[in-house]
């Protein structure tokens, strides 16, 4: 009784996450004034957060939280709000994007769907829930493996953020 | 009637969700309220006293107005945005009051009625709600087209931003001690010789607890970091042109942030509701005594770090904005990687 309950409840939210997502990721492209674009953006990362949370990832859905919504985003509104951008203008669009395009996305959608139908199996499932209870806790595996087999990438990872942080305080740099 | 476990699950959490809300809301009002006594007779004054016995009923009084006034909204405004910004504000102060276990474990008909949800990483939601907070003052301040209010906001968002890194480092050294992310496992974690075994003393996390109010009192924008509003410069900061209703979520999101913040500097480093005699006093009295001591225990500490919240800003006077940001990137970031070296290298030696 209570296992149908649990799997009818995680249902119910992907559902409406899963939804929720793709409803704000169109609501991205058709918007025009850039800022509620960036905060469509938001919702869909912070849905996504909620999907990776219901399949039992919960470290993964506060990092994807705390990073991309609380940090990224807040400087792409940022930036939006401090040069004042103004609505988008409509254009036609170049004839080659609409001959080439929407052949060229349902193709994409139709290779995407054939690999992920016939070798789904291969990817592994995942239960639907996870192991969602206050006991279990997935971030001491996700620190052994860190900090084990996935080191070298790990740490030449951080280098490169902190590369590409050099490379911007060299362009923000006054010329004396 | 039989009501199957699922269905009274939802029901008690249900009836959780309201108590708490209510309380919180109340506590908020009554915050105000002791702010204003508080400040009044630092400044030899009496503070609101004509409402009720000894201005009780003053919360009451200041809901009732803000209720009654106009709801003005500027001609030029961004609509949708100036409308959901302040809701945005409060929501988010609010949620993160579900993850605080603020009595003992106590389970009726197998739900634990303390706390509204246990989850693993409820350190992590609080953080990540508060991160999500930020939209609601960047928004009011941009959506309401007025120069005071952009200047506030951009004050106010980028100072949470900045102080956001100080404030998570130093609750890591907590969660190294605890191994869990978990609230009610950190607050279980400081439990055995009364106040010797909470983090302040016997965890000697008293220099990731003092960066943590530092960066707290930055993060909640509150005196002496309160620059987003400050009076003689911006008018009144990112919610100039907001009034009625709007203006009191605002107001009441920044109450319901300083309840948070003492909520969580109380389970981390003050062994949240457990009292500073257990392990030395026999437990005493009959079982309902027994879990309505530790919600004292638990209210008395907060009740302090509010104290502390009003004497602080009646003492200190206004940071200058360089000043703000170099203490914070320059002071209080390297003090909290060197307190995370500090506490791991010491639990490496004593393992």
């Amino acid at each position: 009784m209570n296992e149908l309950v649990d799997t009818i409840m995680h249902l119910a939210l992907f559902l409406i996450f899963g939804g929720l997502a793709v409803l704000a990721a169109l609501n991205l492209l058709l918007q025009r004034h850039p800022i509620n674009s960036a905060l469509s953006l938001v919702v869909v990362m912070m849905s996504l957060a909620v999907l990776y949370w219901s399949l039992g990832a919960e470290f993964l859905a506060a990092a994807q939280i705390i990073v991309y919504s609380g940090a990224v985003m807040v400087l792409f509104v940022f930036v939006i709000m401090l040069l004042n951008a103004g609505e988008e203008e409509r254009t036609k669009g170049s004839k080659i994007a609409s001959i080439a395009g929407f052949p060229g996305a349902a193709a994409i959608f139709c290779l995407l769907s054939f690999v992920f139908l016939s070798e789904g199996h291969k990817l592994g499932l995942s239960h639907l829930g996870g192991s969602l209870d206050e006991a279990t806790s997935n971030i001491s595996q996700i620190s052994s493996l860190l900090f084990t087999d996935l080191l070298l990438p790990f740490e030449v990872t951080s280098i490169l953020i902190l590369v590409a942080i050099l490379g911007a305080v060299v362009l923000a740099k006054k010329e004396r | 009637m039989h009501l199957s476990d699922f269905q009274l699950f939802v029901l008690i959490t249900i009836i959780k969700i309201a108590v708490v809300l209510v309380i919180t809301l109340t506590a908020v009002a009554y915050t105000v309220l002791l702010e204003r006594k508080v400040i009044g007779r630092i400044q030899n004054r009496w503070g609101p006293s004509r409402v009720g016995p000894f201005g009780l009923l003053q919360p009451l009084a200041d809901g009732i107005k803000l209720f009654l006034k106009e709801d003005l909204m500027p001609m030029s405004v961004e609509r949708p945005l100036f409308v959901a910004a302040p809701v945005i504000a409060l929501a988010c102060a609010l949620v993160s009051v579900a993850v605080v276990p603020f009595g003992a474990t106590f389970k009726i008909q197998g739900v634990d009625i303390f706390q509204v949800s246990n989850v693993n990483i409820g350190l992590l939601v609080i953080l990540g709600i508060t991160s999500i907070g930020v939209y609601g003052i960047a928004l009011s301040g941009w959506s309401s087209n007025n120069k005071y209010s952009l200047m506030g906001s951009l004050r106010a968002s980028s100072q949470v931003i900045s102080y956001e890194l100080a404030l998570g480092l130093s609750l890591v050294g907590v969660v190294l001690r605890a191994g869990s992310l978990n609230l009610r496992d950190i607050v279980n974690s400081q439990i055995g010789h009364g106040f010797l075994s909470w983090n302040f003393f016997g965890g000697l996390q008293f220099v990731g607890f003092f960066i943590y109010l530092m960066a707290a009192y930055a993060e909640t924008n509150r005196a002496p970091f309160d620059l987003p509003e400050a009076e003689s410069e911006l008018v009144a900061g990112y919610h100039t042109e907001y009034s009625s209703m709007k203006f009191a979520m605002f107001f009441m999101a920044e109450y319901a942030n300083m309840l948070t913040v003492s909520c969580v500097a109380t389970l981390l480093f003050f062994g949240g509701a457990s009292s500073p005699f257990e392990g030395w006093l026999p437990a005493f009295g009959p079982a309902w005594l027994q879990a309505i001591l530790p919600i004292f225990w638990f209210v008395a500490k907060v009740f302090a770090f509010l104290f502390l919240y009003i004497w602080v800003r009646a003492t200190l006077p206004r940071f200058r904005y360089d000043q703000l940001m170099s203490f914070g990137w320059k002071f209080l970031l390297p003090l909290a990687m060197a307190n995370i070296l500090a506490t791991s290298l010491i639990m490496a030696l004593r393992s």
